[in-house]
């Protein structure tokens, strides 16, 4: 089969899965959903193989194929079809979407169970995936749009999954709505690229691209930059990053495929597929590395002093996002890709950890309770062991040499871009403390309440509240279902997380600077077009950040040790010494309260006066006035209706004497 | 010779004509409508219809005005109050007759409808014999014929239904103001 | 034998008054007395035109309005009788409940 053949399978099973399980919804039994679910993206993950294999057959010259099922607008100046693309990039990402997804899936089918929601939640998840798939194999702007809106509406669906629990649905809302901001820029960047290049479908645009706009033209800049709204609105940059730490309301698997792996990756896709177009504004391609290299030192710091575990979390997605922005930003594509493959396997494993030390918990995500789990929980900390080394790109794992290669690029780059190579690396600092931090703090230690009663054999139960406000609430549809399953005793969660493991430690191997290369030989033909195709980093470059990076790595985590481990009461000394500076991070730089100010309370205030005055006076007024001018009427010709008899009579006479009267004078 | 009948027919006609509309008291106006109909018998003799002279005096005269008779003695002839609520109708009814009378006047005389002036038409001695209108039922107008007798039955029905007295005593469905507190 | 105009005008006359009958009187009674004149004076005209045109459909018309006429009178007389049995007052004006 051709590779575009594949291309549909890819994008229907997953789409058969959603329809299939929400059209029996009440019919499935136990985790027959689950299953379901799974196989479908199972299936989508063996026809992107077939794609892969498809594609790899053909020369690397023709490994960009297209094909269309119909004609959206077929007319004069504008031609848009139902059509996808399938090469490098694009089965690239099918790749690491479909196969974290698919281990995912099965953590789910376990993770999940006894909540009253399951078959909802695996119709959602699924059609969260065939929009994701959608999205990436889009061939044309209309079409990414589509699967971008889709994308939004997925995550939102999942992230108040819970959906009786208020602080959840809120959540859901803050992110659609920031998706939609997202949504705009991007509409009016296709608006503004169908207007000059007249063409919405990737090949066409990229081709005239470079005789339609000269270099650095504002309206190529001020189109690059409405990608950008767009790109960091999903991706979780400054400054529409706000979404993300709250989006861990939804449960712990969606945290991890949507918020770690797939969604939050759209972004910096989009960047790596118009890359022609930032190419020509390299402005806009700046101001984007530059808020990535930004992000990235943000979400850190902050990372560092968030208790709640999942936050911890949310930020280092947000951290290392930065990076891959960064890197997709000064033409790093295969570096940035690469980052964002392991990136999705350790961040999904890390999450998959927390969700069962959360399960052990009995709910509580809050760091300051746990401790000391290690001894109750041995596979949960191992994978979460590997997910962190990873994470802080110890020597040797994948992190290591996708985050190295990244910034040994920029370094290559030269000039200015040192700046991102500084900040990157101390970002790398950060990142090796946080992580471990969270390792310290919930394995290592004297062992707490509820790790004691696991080691008994039983896992701890708890009345059920809202792990963020305290509130008391149920296990019935809409809230977390009654049974937490962890997975030391749920073999769907381990096998995953196994995988998992292993990728983070080992996938490293494909990329070795110099010495292997197969993700840049693979994207080679996407990007061939790229003015800095040949760019590689000198050996002597690469050495040195490989060397940084094991610096900064290795004292990361010597430093969360002393401060965790060795002397315990260094923490809450340095919180005392540094209260603002403490006050400022865990308020998240206060952008929140920003928001609140510039943006919501005028917002509200313009909506309330818009109902007391406008829609009182103005619309009512009009519908209700047109009402009455009716019922005056009426009342006027209600008068003839007097249910008199013989006036009714007297009309008739009038009216046939008026016409005979008529007829006389005109006959004569 | 014939216009002195046609004369003192149409006077009789139009007075009894008046004065069932003017007499207060209904059983005089249901006396006058006999004159007037037996006027009217006489001038549908003079225009050679004998059957319908004759159907319209056993007919009309005699069956209809007997219910009407029947139904006034029975209704008790309760006299119009003089007094009306509104003065209106009392003025502006005849107006419009007359104006609708003068305008069909108008329009008959100026019509210039043929034969208008004539006498009428030439017709054989057995125009408006019996045997005429017999063969004219049940040949030409034959489902007019049928149509109007399953008329009469409903209508026969109708009576029936109309003036049955119903089993349980009737409520006093009179207004509120007219009943005894 | 007279013109047949002037049985023409006679029965517009009769007309009129009958109608000037039926606006002015409030007995139920009284109203379908005046309705028995306009009918006449429509069988008036029918059978003056069955003479001018010398076709015998003219007297079969008017024989039907007749019988019609009777039927009628069956009814209406019959509503009467019910008005009076369900002691509802006999006076036209008075019977308003269909009204706007």
């Amino acid at each position: 089969m051709t590779a575009t053949a594949f291309g549909w399978l890819v994008l229907a099973f997953p789409l058969a899965g959603s329809i299939t399980i929400a059209l029996g919804f009440r019919q499935w039994r136990g985790r027959t959903a689950g299953w379901i679910g799974s196989g479908a993206i199972g299936l989508a993950f063996a026809s992107s193989i077939g794609a892969l294999i498809a594609l790899q057959s053909r020369s690397p010259s023709q490994r960009a194929l297209t094909s269309s099922l119909w004609n959206y607008i077929a007319t004069e100046g504008v031609n848009v079809k139902l059509g996808i693309l399938v090469d490098p990039l694009a089965v690239f990402m099918c790749l690491v979407v479909s196969g974290v997804s698919f281990l995912i899936h099965v953590y789910s089918v376990a993770y999940m169970d006894s909540d009253r929601g399951y078959s909802r939640y695996f119709s959602y998840l699924n059609f969260f995936v065939f929009s994701m798939l959608l999205l990436v194999l889009a061939g044309n702007f209309f079409l990414l749009i589509v699967g971008w809106a889709f994308v939004g509406f997925a995550s939102y669906a999942l992230i108040s999954f819970w959906y009786r629990r208020r602080t959840a649905v809120r959540a859901g809302i803050k992110a659609f709505v920031i998706n939609v901001v997202g949504d705009v820029g991007l509409v009016i960047a296709a608006i503004l690229i169908q207007r000059d290049t007249g063409a919405l479908d990737f090949p066409a645009v990229f081709a005239r691209a470079g005789s339609v706009w000269h270099h650095n033209e504002w309206v190529i800049v001020a189109i690059c930059l409405l990608i950008l709204v767009g790109a960091f609105a999903k991706s979780a940059q400054i400054p529409l990053h706000t979404w993300l730490p709250d989006a861990m309301e939804g449960p712990t698997p969606v945290s991890a495929l949507i918020h770690a792996a797939t969604m939050v990756t759209a972004g910096v896709y989009l960047i790596a597929r118009t890359h022609p177009l930032f190419e020509l504004a390299p402005t806009a391609a700046d101001i984007s590395a530059a808020i990535g290299a930004l992000t990235l030192f943000f979400a850190g710091t902050v990372a560092l002093v968030v208790t709640d575990l999942k936050r911890v979390i949310a930020y280092s997605t947000i951290s290392q996002i930065g990076y891959m922005v960064m890197g997709v930003s000064i033409a790093a594509y295969s570096a940035g890709m690469f980052h964002l493959m392991t990136h999705a396997f350790f961040k999904a494993l890390m999450f998959m950890a927390a969700g069962s030390v959360i399960a052990a918990m009995a709910g509580t995500q809050d760091m300051d309770r746990m401790s000391g789990m290690r001894r109750a929980m041995p596979f949960t900390s191992v994978a979460f062991v590997a997910a962190a080394l990873a994470l802080a790109a110890f020597p040797g794992t994948s992190g290591y040499f996708s985050k190295d290669d990244i910034l040994a690029f920029a370094a290559e780059r030269g000039s200015g871009y040192w700046i991102l190579y500084v900040v990157g690396t101390v970002g790398a600092l950060m990142t090796a403390i946080y992580a471990f931090r969270m390792i310290f703090r919930v394995f290592a230690g004297e062992p707490n309440e509820e790790a004691r009663e696991l080691e008994h054999g039983h896992l701890a139960h708890a009345e059920p509240v809202n792990p963020l406000t305290g509130e008391p609430e149920d296990t019935d549809v809409g809230f977390p279902g009654p049974e937490h399953h962890i997975a030391e005793r749920e073999a769907a969660m381990r096998a995953p997380m196994t995988l998992l493991a292993v990728l983070s430690i080992v996938a490293g191997v494909i990329q070795i600077p110099h010495v292997t290369d197969v993700v840049t030989d693979f994207l080679a033909p996407t990007f061939a077009d790229s003015r800095f195709a040949d760019v590689e980093p000198s050996v002597g470059l690469s050495v040195l950040t490989l060397a940084l990076g094991a610096l900064m790595s290795l004292s990361g985590i010597a430093i969360a040790y002393l401060v965790w481990v060795r002397r315990p009461g260094t923490s809450a000394q340095l919180v005392a010494r540094f209260r603002r500076t403490h006050d400022f991070l865990i308020h998240k730089w206060y952008f929140d309260e920003a928001y609140d100010l510039l943006v919501v309370r005028p917002m509200t205030r313009l909506g309330q006066a818009a109902s007391r005055t406008f829609e009182r006076v103005v619309i009512d007024g009009v519908s209700q006035g047109a009402a009455m001018v009716v019922r005056a009427g009426n009342s006027l010709v209600r008068v003839a209706q007097s249910g008199i008899v013989r006036y009714y009579a007297l009309a008739l006479m009038t009216g046939v004497t008026a016409l005979a009267l008529y007829f006389l004078i005109a006959a004569k | 010779m014939e216009s002195v009948v046609f004369f003192v027919a149409a006077l009789l006609a139009i007075g009894g004509a008046l004065g069932v509309v003017i007499q207060r008291n209904p059983f005089y106006s249901v006396l006058s409508l006999v004159v007037h109909l037996i006027a009217l018998a006489v001038l549908f003799l003079l225009l050679s219809a004998e059957f319908i002279a004759a159907a319209q005096v056993i007919v009309y005269a005699g069956a209809v005005m007997v219910l009407y008779v029947f139904v006034v003695a029975y209704v008790g002839g309760l006299e119009d109050p003089l007094i009306e609520p509104s003065p209106v109708l009392r003025v502006v009814a005849p107006l419009f007759a007359v104006a609708l009378g003068v305008e069909l006047s108008f329009a008959i005389l100026g019509s210039g409808l043929k034969g208008i002036d004539g006498k009428g038409a030439h017709v054989a001695a057995g125009f408006g014999s019996p045997a005429r209108i017999g063969e004219l039922f049940l040949t030409k107008f034959l489902i007019s014929f049928e149509v109007v007798s399953l008329l009469l039955l409903i209508a026969a029905v109708a009576a029936v239904v109309l003036a049955r007295r119903s089993k349980s005593p009737e409520p006093d469905r009179r207004l509120a103001a007219d009943r005894p507190s | 034998m007279m013109d047949i105009a002037w049985y023409l005008v006679l029965s517009a006359f009769i007309f009129c008054i009958g109608v000037a009958g039926v606006l002015t009187r409030r007995s139920p009674l009284v109203i379908l007395i005046c309705l028995e004149l306009m009918l006449n004076a429509g069988n008036l005209a029918l059978v003056a035109f069955s003479k001018m045109t010398g076709n015998g459909d003219g007297q079969i018309f008017a024989l039907i309005v007749m019988i019609v006429a009777a039927a009628e009178v069956v009814v209406g007389l019959g509503v009467i009788v019910a008005m009076f049995r369900n002691r509802l007052p006999m006076d036209v004006d008075q019977m308003d409940e269909l009204h706007g």
